[in-house]
């Protein structure tokens, strides 16, 4: 790797002549909202820091050139401590891009212009995107870009990407880029000392600057050293050594140094660059804040919020109104009918119409399913939460939850998986990489296998358990109990100390409609890409299972065990749907109830049974790829059996204290 | 004055049997040092005690020399325990040494970046010096973990104190660098501080570990 940069331009320019442009910067800047400006494309945006954990690469035409537009997780300085900043620093380390947009939030230009300081000290190609300042505005904070611009020494340009303000100036900008004169910035003459005794050392000609990389390698940055050890197989020896030797000689405050240092320079840049009112302006999203996160106010409003958001909107609408809509009004009613009229005339035998149109069809079941059921609960779900998101709730209630959480292992951040989670587990098993430690994230994924039901299961759980007095009670009752009790569990079982708590919290906002409709929109099509499939095979395998008597054979077998825990033997149907989808299964005990198969005792074991019961296959699967076919599978194990023996002890203790009878 | 360093001895002993035992006079078989050590010469050629009888009584002039160096004496104890993490009876023993060093002006320094402790390790108090009835006066809290400030109140970062390197970056990178200035917006459930115009929810243990000066 220890080539001329220019050559690896070259050979990287060879390969694809696309030019390409990185958008990096703080957590919750507004990168996503550039990028899909920029791209037409759409990944999601909302109001909370650590929303993209991935590279997004979208293309774009700019002034009649191609450009890869690269979205980034977003990081605090170039020296990464979290996985996502690893992400977005690979980015930089190894793509070489043309044009680095740096983005930052314009109401706190002063911390985190540190970060530019360190892209045009690493020598990227720089230019800095000063956003969201329709809200500085608003602030009564003016702040002078043009001397910025004299003094960094790269184009600054001012945005409100959320308001399409600025996109046409950063186009432009972009397209225009030369590699110019930007100004450098010296450290301290001893802590320049130390950089020039490091660098001597090195050899090659790198992506970023030598200096750069040297302050890298003071404050032993792991990758950057595994880095030079591959790069430098030579002279690696003797540049350990200096680094070791410096960094033991400022063992004691090397990384403060490094910062306040850092904060100087940025001081001196932006005197007389920003310049704030006497008073502060405290706007209306400040004052809601403020009810948020207070106990008294905090916990009404987040209780009118699932009242109204959840119970209202998902449950009762959703749930109840849409559902009864699709489902009975449109499939039930109309066209099933009709589709197996259709079906029975086109195909004459009656295996294949059965494949179709039977009992399991293709389209009276899996379409049915897919549309009439999941479709308006997930999409519901997804508006509530998706609004929710955007407002910049979810730090809040982060910060309100973390002392309880701490009970379970977990820090409060955990809070946002785990609510992502009542939409959709397996999304929000992707989203555990947010937290801080395999720990927490092991204890969150377990978590959302077991006590966190998805909101599809949810709807149908719900709609199914309100006819039964006090059966929803119970399996609420049951549901909160056993997350408490696994959580404490695995607090306690799982070695690893108690995770810390921080975050930033973001400005309450309004949130934009559009932007709204559009998250909703890509979420559902994920998800449908990801279930109508699994739908269909889910289909196709049952009535192969029928056809072969092998699913009669299954059913079987799992009557004893049905029976154990005091349900009739058609309930393993819904146990074997399950197996596909969490919600296929429950959305099989909605037929089963409909049809009068089941009492409330029978239908809160059987509810509880299956909301606990091993996740969907797609859940699985991404619990495989983030932790691993170890973890995984021993996850999986636990909770089947976990939920087995709750279902017996609910049925037991149900028998015996007459509830429910 | 300068005193030996047995002489200082001699003069605590006898201020802690007087002060806070309620004794009348000290018995000097009950020291280490044999009756006709220089050290009582010492401190009777400075007016500090009086030898009668075999017994050695206190002079007024000795009351406040011995508070001083008592005060020495745990000041330094602290020192050894909190700041150097010295214990036991090796923390005892380097304090004996250690207090000998706190005059001129060094009892002050350490007295204020003790933040004017009132206690020794040990549960005794410290008089208080001159330095400390000054910041009472002036109500001046000094440096205080994060966690001892009222919501609403302003103050400026003064130090990160932090075992855990990660973290102490984490915090910096959040803009948590000594000089800033902080405002503490809540400290329940969680704490929530601004810096510039951002907010930032932490929790007890990471707001034990942020310093602050009023």
């Amino acid at each position: 790797m220890a080539t001329s940069s220019d050559q690896q331009n070259n050979a990287m320019q060879g390969k694809d002549a696309v030019k390409r442009v990185a958008l990096v910067g703080n957590p919750n800047v507004g990168k996503s909202v550039l990028f899909n400006a920029l791209t037409g494309a759409y990944v999601t945006v909302s109001n909370y820091p650590g929303t993209s954990v991935e590279v997004s690469r979208g293309n774009a035409i700019i002034q009649g050139e191609s450009w890869q537009v690269i979205d980034t997780p977003g990081m605090y300085s170039i020296h990464t401590i979290t996985e996502e900043e690893r992400v977005a620093r690979e980015i930089l380390l190894n793509e070489t891009p043309d044009v680095v947009l740096h983005v930052l939030d314009a109401r706190n230009l002063e911390r985190m212009l540190a970060m530019t300081i360190q892209l045009i000290e690493a020598d990227l190609p720089v230019i800095l995107v000063v956003n969201i300042m329709d809200e500085a505005e608003r602030m009564g904070l003016s702040i002078n870009l043009e001397l910025l611009q004299q003094r960094l020494g790269i184009p600054v340009i001012a945005a409100a990407t959320a308001r399409k303000r600025g996109l046409d100036e950063i186009r432009n900008a972009v397209a225009a880029y030369r590699r110019g004169s930007a100004n450098s910035f010296s450290y301290s003459r001893l802590l320049e000392q130390d950089i020039a005794q490091v660098t001597q050392h090195m050899s090659g000609s790198y992506i970023m600057s030598p200096k750069s990389l040297a302050l890298l390698l003071l404050q032993q940055d792991e990758e950057v050293t595994a880095l030079f050890k591959e790069w430098d197989r030579d002279g690696y020896a003797a540049l350990a050594e200096k680094v070791r030797q410096i960094t033991f000689e400022r063992r004691e405050s090397f990384h403060l140094d490094l910062s306040l240092e850092r904060k100087d320079i940025v001081r001196k840049l932006i005197k007389d660059v920003v310049v704030a009112p006497e008073k502060r302006v405290v706007t209306l999203g400040e004052r809601i804040s403020t009810l948020a996160v207070r106990p008294l106010t905090g916990v009404p409003l987040l209780l009118i919020v699932l009242y109204f958001g959840l119970y209202k909107f998902v449950g009762e609408f959703g749930a109840g109104t849409v559902v009864d809509l699709l489902e009975k009004q449109l499939f039930e009613a109309r066209f099933n009918p009709w589709i197996t009229t259709v079906i029975r005339h086109l195909i004459p035998w009656e295996i294949i119409q059965e494949l179709f149109v039977g009992e399991y069809g293709i389209i009276t079941l899996g379409v049915r399913y897919a549309v009439g059921i999941i479709l308006p609960i997930v999409a519901t779900f997804f508006i509530f939460f998706s609004f929710l998101e955007d407002t910049g709730y979810f730090p809040r209630l982060a910060l309100m939850v973390d002392r309880l959480f701490k009970f379970i292992g977990l820090s409060g951040r955990a809070v946002i998986p785990m609510v992502l989670g009542f939409g959709c587990d397996t999304m929000a098993t992707m989203v555990t990489r947010t937290l801080e430690t395999t720990r927490e994230r092991i204890i969150a994924t377990l978590l959302l296998a077991l006590a966190i039901p998805c909101s599809a299961q949810l709807g149908v759980i719900i709609g199914l358990l309100a006819q039964a007095q006090g059966a929803l009670l119970v399996w609420g009752g049951c549901m909160l109990l056993l997350f408490i009790f696994v959580g404490i569990l695995a607090a306690k079982v799982m070695p690893g100390e108690a995770p810390m708590f921080y975050m930033e919290l973001p400005p309450m906002r309004l949130p934009q409609l559009g932007n709204v409709l559009t998250k909703t929109y890509t979420r559902m099509q994920w998800y449908f890409m990801e279930i109508l499939p699994l739908f269909i095979l889910a289909s196709v395998l049952l009535w192969l299972g029928k056809v072969t008597g092998f699913f009669e054979k299954m059913i079987n077998a799992m009557t004893p065990v049905m029976a154990s825990i005091g349900l009739p033997r058609e309930t393993a149907v819904a146990f074997i749907f399950g197996f596909f989808r969490r919600d296929y299964g429950a959305a099989g005990l909605y037929d089963l109830q409909s049809k009068g198969l089941m009492n409330a005792r029978q239908l809160t074991v059987a509810a509880v049974t299956l909301t606990l019961f091993i996740p969907c296959v797609a859940q699985f699967l991404v619990m495989k790829n983030e932790r691993g076919w170890k973890t995984a599978s021993a996850i999986g194990i636990f909770v089947s059996l976990f939920a087995y023996a709750s279902g017996y002890l609910l049925n037991q203790l149900l028998l015996l204290t007459g509830i429910l009878a | 004055m300068n005193l030996s360093e047995k002489a200082e001895e001699i003069l605590e002993a006898l201020w802690v049997a007087v002060e806070e035992e309620g004794q009348l006079f000290l018995d000097p078989d009950s020291m280490a040092f044999a009756p006709d050590d220089p050290a009582y010469k010492e401190l009777t050629t400075h007016a500090l005690i009086e030898i009668r009888q075999g017994m050695i009584y206190v002079r007024p002039e000795g009351r406040e020399v011995g508070k001083v160096t008592i005060r020495r004496h745990r000041l330094a104890e602290r020192l050894m325990m909190d700041v150097l993490n010295i214990r036991g009876d090796e923390g005892e023993y380097k304090a004996c040494q250690f207090e000998h060093l706190l005059n001129e002006g060094a009892d002050v320094k350490v007295c204020t970046m003790l933040n004017h402790p009132s206690t020794c390790p040990h549960g005794k108090p410290i008089p208080p010096g001159a330095c400390c009835d000054e910041a009472r006066a002036q109500g001046d809290l000094g440096i205080v973990p994060l966690t001892e400030f009222k919501s609403g109140q302003e103050g400026e970062i003064a130090y990160i104190q932090t075992e855990d390197n990660k973290k102490m970056q984490k915090l910096m990178a959040m803009g948590v660098l000594p000089g800033n200035k902080i405002t503490l917006v809540q400290s329940f459930p969680s704490y929530i501080f601004r810096v510039g115009y951002s907010e930032f929810a932490i929790d007890t243990n990471l707001a034990r570990e942020i310093f602050v000066r009023k």
